[in-house]
C-alpha cells in the first residue's frame, strides 16, 4: 500500500480544509439516518392524534361545478359523510377513483369532494374524464381547509360523523380492502350511535 | 420444483458473494495473488446463479404457477405474455431480485474486463462489490423471498395493476436499475482506492466509462417513467415531483456531477478527492432511493409493499455501506489530497462550479422530498411539499447551470481567464437575450422568456464552440471538415448530450408555459376546435383487447378544413381487477403535440372532451434520449473502450485539451 507521508503533502495555495471537515459527510449521513429511523417507527399515514374527534373546521368552498351555492359545514350536518381531498395533478387519485365511483354509485354514504391545489378548470376536466362520484365538490384553491385539516397529500379521506366531528382519516387511496375492512364498518358503527 | 431450484441458487449466490468479499480483500491485504483471483471467479459465478434464479422466477410467471405467492398476486392466465414477463419485476420481491441481478452483472463485468487493472485494485473493488451483493441477497432471502409458496394454490391469479400493463413501464425498471445500480462500480472503485491509498490514471480510465454507462441508462429510465406518466397517468402531467420520482432523479443529478469530475481526473488528474466523495454520495443516493421506495417511509403515489422489517434492513445497508465508505473517506482522503493544479478560471473550474450547482440542486430535491419527514420528527406536524416549491427553487439553479455550461467548453484546461470566453460568447449571449425577450413578450411569460433565452444561449454557445474548434472563417471549409472528422467520438458525444439538454429545456419551458386547451361536450358528429384545428367525433365503438373491453372514441382531425388524420381515445375495463383505465389520444409532433382526453358518457350519449396542445412536449423526452445517445456515442470512443490495456500506461500523457 502506498501511503504518502503527510510531510510531503504539498502546500495548497487556497486555505486547506481543517481535518474535521472530512468527517462532515459521514456526520450528515448519520443525521439523515436518524431521521430515517424515526420515519420507520412512525407511520406517515397515521392520523395526528389531535385531529381525532375534533369538529370539522369551518369552511365554505366555491363549487367546482357551475351551481352557485357553496359547499359548507351545513352540507355535512345530520348524516355520516366522507370528505375526499383530491386534485387533477394527483396520480394516486386516479388509482383510487374506481373505488370512489363504486361508493358514489352505491349511495351508501354521502361523498363530498374537495379539489385541492388545482385550477378549477383542471379539476372539472378531471372529473369529466374519470366520472364524478361526488354529491358536491368544492374548490380549496387557497388550501385553507386543507391546512386546517392537516392534509399531507392527496388523496386523503375524512370520515365525519353526524355531529360534524372527524372520526377517521384515510391517508392515501381508499382501496377495496380499506373500504371493506375499515371505512364501511366504521360508517355502520357511526350510524348506529345515538344522535 | 423449479422455484425451489431458484431459491437454492439464490442461497448459493449469497454464499458466493461472501467468498467474493472475503477472499480478494484478504488476498489484497496479504499480497496473495491466488486469493485475489478468487474474486473474479466468484463474481462470475454469482452472476450465473442469480441469472438462473431470475430465470426461474420468470418461468413461474410464464407458466402462471399460482402456487408462487408473487405470481398469484401479480399475474393471471389471460394476461398477454409480455406483461406476464414484465410482472416478474413489477412487484417488490422480483424487483429486488432484478436489483441483485444488475449488481452481479456489473460485478461480473469488472471480473471479465478488468484484466488490465492493477491486481490489488481489482481484487478490492470486487470485494466491495461482493459485500453489497451479499447484503442485498440476504435482504431478498430473509425478508422478500420471491419463491415463497402458497398452499393451497389459487386457481387463478389476482391480476396485475392495469396501469402497469404498458410497454414503457415494462422497460422502465430494468433501465432505471442499470442506471442506479451501475453507480455501484464507481462506489466500489472509490472504496478500493481509499483502501489502497492511491488513485492512478488506470483508476480514472476504468471508472469513467462505467459512470457514463450508468448515467445513460438512468437518463433513459427516467425519461421512460416520465413518458408513461404523460400518456397513462396524468392529465397531461409528465413530472409530479413525487418522492419516488425524486428517488431516481437525485442520483441522476449528482451522477451528472460525478460524470464530469471523472473527466477531470482522467484528463488532468485533479479533483481526485472530490470525485471519490461524489462516487460514494451518488451510490448512497441510489441506496437511499431504494430505501425510500421500499420502506414506505414517505407516502407516495407508488404504493409499494410497506414492511418495517424491510425498511430497517435497507436502512442498515445504507448506513453500513455509505457510513463505512464515508468514514474511510474521512481518514484516508487527506492522503490523496493534491495541490490545486488549476486556476479558478479554467475548464476544471467551470466543471467544479457546475458540480456545486448540481450538488445544490440535489440538496434542494433532497430537502423537498424529506422535509415532511423532518418536520414530523421535530414537531409532529404532517405537512407536504408540492411542485410549487420545486419549481421556484429548481428552475433558477438550472438557469445557472446552463450559463456555466456555455462557458466551460470554451475555456482552456488548467488556467485561462474568463475574458476571452466572454468575448466569444458575446454574440451567443445577444442572440439568447433577444430571442428570450421576444419569446417572453409574445408569450406573456417571464419564466417562458428565461427558459427559451437561456436555451438559445446554450445552443448558440455550442455553435460558437464548434466554430472555434473548426477554425471556421480562418481556414478553408475543406480544412474545417477535416478538423471535424478528426474529432474523437467522445467530442461528438459531448455535443449531442449538451444539445439534448437544451432541447429538454425548450420542451419543459414550452409545455409548462404555453399549453392551450379547449373543452367541449360532444355527441357523435359534433365538432370542437383548438387553434386552427378542428376535431369531429366520428365513431363510438366497443372493442375487445387481449384482457380488457374498451370503449373507443375516434375523432377525425381537420386542419384549416383539410383532413389531417385521426385520434382515438379509449376507456378500458379490466375485469380481473375491476378497474378502468383511460388512454388519451396523443399525436406527437415536432411543434404541436395534441393530447385528447375523453370522459364517460353522461347518459345521453354526450362525452366530455378535453383537447390540449402541449407545444414541444416531445422535446422533453427527445432531448433526454439525445443526452443518453450522446453518452453512448462517447462510450463507443476507441479511447474509452473498456479493457484497452495498451492505453493504460500512457493515460496521463493525453495532452491537455485533446
Amino acid at each position: 500500500m502506498s501511503v504518502i507521508p503527510s510531510t510531503e503533502e504539498p502546500q495548497p495555495t487556497r486555505a486547506a480544509l481543517p481535518a474535521w471537515a472530512a468527517l462532515v459527510p459521514v456526520a450528515l449521513l448519520l443525521v439523515v439516518g436518524g431521521f430515517f429511523a424515526f420515519g420507520l417507527t412512525h407511520d406517515p399515514k397515521a392520523i395526528p392524534s389531535t385531529m381525532i374527534d375534533r369538529p370539522m373546521p369551518e369552511f365554505a368552498l366555491t363549487r367546482l361545478t357551475p351551481e352557485s351555492d357553496p359547499l359548507t359545514n351545513e352540507d355535512l350536518k345530520g348524516k355520516v359523510s366522507l370528505v375526499n381531498v383530491f386534485g387533477s395533478w394527483c396520480s394516486s387519485c386516479v388509482l383510487e377513483h374506481p373505488q370512489l365511483t363504486e361508493i358514489g354509485k352505491s349511495g351508501r354514504v354521502a361523498l363530498y369532494g374537495v379539489d385541492w391545489r388545482d385550477p378549477p378548470s383542471d379539476g372539472a376536466a378531471w372529473l369529466t374524464r374519470y366520472g364524478n362520484p361526488y354529491l358536491k365538490t368544492g374548490v380549496d384553491s387557497d388550501s385553507r381547509l386543507a391546512i386546517n385539516l392537516g392534509v399531507t397529500g392527496a388523496p386523503e379521506t375524512f370520515v365525519i360523523d353526524r355531529d360534524g366531528r372527524i372520526r377517521f382519516k384515510q391517508v392515501g387511496p381508499i382501496t377495496p380492502e380499506v373500504w371493506i375492512d375499515t371505512i364501511l364498518p366504521l360508517i355502520q358503527k357511526l350510524e348506529s350511535e345515538p344522535a | 420444483m423449479i422455484s425451489e431450484l431458484g431459491l437454492f441458487a439464490l442461497t448459493l449466490a449469497l454464499m458466493t458473494s461472501l467468498v467474493q468479499t472475503a477472499a480478494p480483500l484478504w488476498g489484497a491485504a496479504t499480497g496473495r495473488v491466488r486469493l485475489m483471483n478468487v474474486g473474479a471467479s466468484a463474481a462470475i459465478t454469482q452472476l450465473v446463479l442469480i441469472a438462473f434464479a431470475f430465470a426461474c422466477l420468470i418461468w413461474g410467471f410464464v407458466t402462471s404457477d399460482f402456487s408462487l405467492r408473487v405470481v398469484a398476486s401479480n399475474s393471471y392466465t389471460l394476461m398477454p405474455m409480455v406483461y406476464k414477463i414484465a410482472a416478474a419485476w413489477g412487484q417488490h420481491e422480483g424487483s429486488m431480485l432484478l436489483w441483485a441481478l444488475v449488481l452481479a452483472g456489473y460485478g461480473a463485468a469488472v471480473a471479465f474486463f478488468g484484466n488490465n487493472l492493477p491486481a490489488t485494485l481489482r481484487a478490492r473493488a470486487l470485494g466491495v462489490q461482493g459485500l453489497i451483493g451479499a447484503a442485498f441477497l440476504a435482504f431478498i432471502i430473509f425478508t422478500s423471498n420471491p419463491f415463497a409458496r402458497l398452499s393451497p394454490a389459487p386457481l387463478e391469479g389476482g391480476g396485475f395493476n392495469p396501469l402497469l400493463q404498458d410497454p414503457g413501464l415494462a422497460a422502465h425498471p430494468p433501465m432505471l436499475y442499470l442506471g442506479y445500480v451501475g453507480f455501484s462500480i464507481a462506489f466500489s472503485f472509490s472504496v478500493a482506492a481509499l483502501i489502497e491509498g492511491k488513485v492512478d490514471a488506470a483508476w480514472a480510465r476504468w471508472v469513467r466509462p462505467w459512470v457514463l454507462t450508468a448515467w445513460c441508462f438512468l437518463t433513459i429510465g427516467i425519461a421512460l417513467g416520465s413518458m408513461w406518466a404523460y400518456y397513462e397517468l396524468g392529465w397531461g402531467g409528465w413530472w409530479f415531483w413525487d418522492p419516488v420520482e425524486n428517488a431516481s432523479f437525485m442520483p441522476w443529478l449528482i451522477g451528472t456531477a460525478l460524470l464530469h469530475c471523472t473527466l477531470v481526473v482522467e484528463r488532468r488528474h485533479a479533483l481526485v478527492n472530490w470525485t471519490l466523495l461524489l462516487s460514494i454520495l451518488t451510490f448512497t443516493l441510489s441506496l437511499i432511493g431504494t430505501f425510500l421506495v421500499r420502506s414506505g417511509v414517505l407516502t407516495s403515489v407508488h404504493a409499494f409493499a410497506v414492511d418495517p422489517a424491510r425498511g430497517i434492513f435497507i436502512l442498515a445497508m445504507v448506513l453500513g455501506a455509505s457510513g463505512g465508505a464515508l468514514t474511510l473517506y474521512a481518514f484516508r482522503a487527506r492522503q490523496l489530497q493534491q495541490p490545486p493544479s488549476f486556476a479558478p478560471a479554467s475548464r476544471e473550474g467551470a466543471i467544479l462550479a457546475n458540480n456545486f450547482l448540481l450538488l445544490i440542486a440535489t440538496a434542494i430535491v433532497f430537502l423537498g422530498t424529506f422535509y415532511p419527514l423532518v418536520i414530523d420528527a421535530l414537531t409532529g406536524d404532517k405537512i407536504s411539499v408540492g411542485p410549487p416549491y420545486f419549481n421556484v427553487t429548481f428552475g433558477p439553479i438550472m438557469l445557472c447551470v446552463m450559463l456555466v455550461m456555455a462557458f466551460g467548453p470554451l475555456m482552456r484546461w488548467r488556467s485561462d481567464s474568463v475574458k476571452p470566453a466572454g468575448q466569444s460568447l458575446k454574440l451567443p449571449f445577444l442572440t439568447g437575450a433577444s430571442v428570450g425577450l421576444i419569446a417572453g413578450i409574445l408569450g406573456h411569460s417571464l419564466p417562458g422568456g428565461l427558459g427559451i433565452g437561456f436555451g438559445v444561449f446554450l445552443v448558440a454557445s455550442m455553435i460558437r464552440w464548434m466554430q472555434v474548434r473548426l477554425k471556421a472563417g480562418q481556414v478553408t471549409p475543406q480544412q474545417s471538415l477535416f478538423l471535424a472528422r478528426a474529432f474523437p467520438r467522445s467530442t461528438w458525444g459531448f455535443v449531442a448530450a449538451h444539445l439534448g439538454f437544451a432541447i429538454t429545456v425548450f420542451g419543459i419551458t414550452a409545455m409548462s408555459v404555453w399549453q392551450t386547451e379547449s373543452f367541449a361536450s360532444m355527441r357523435k358528429g359534433d365538432i370542437a376546435t383548438l387553434g386552427d384545428q378542428s376535431f369531429r367525433l366520428e365513431q363510438v365503438q366497443l372493442v375487445k383487447g387481449p384482457n380488457y373491453d374498451a370503449q373507443r372514441l375516434t375523432f377525425s382531425v381537420l386542419r384549416k378544413g383539410a383532413a389531417d388524420g385521426e385520434l382515438a381515445t379509449e376507456r378500458r375495463y379490466y375485469p380481473e381487477r375491476d378497474t378502468v383505465t383511460t388512454e388519451a389520444g396523443i399525436r406527437g409532433g415536432l411543434l404541436v403535440n395534441l393530447h385528447l382526453a375523453t370522459g364517460e358518457d353522461d347518459g345521453s350519449g354526450a362525452f366530455a372532451v378535453r383537447i390540449t396542445n402541449h407545444p414541444l412536449a416531445m422535446w422533453i423526452w427527445g432531448g433526454a434520449l439525445i443526452m443518453a445517445a450522446g453518452g453512448f456515442i462517447s462510450l463507443s470512443d476507441r479511447r474509452f473502450r473498456i479493457g484497452a490495456p495498451h492505453r493504460v500506461g500512457v493515460a496521463v500523457a493525453v495532452p491537455a485539451g485533446a
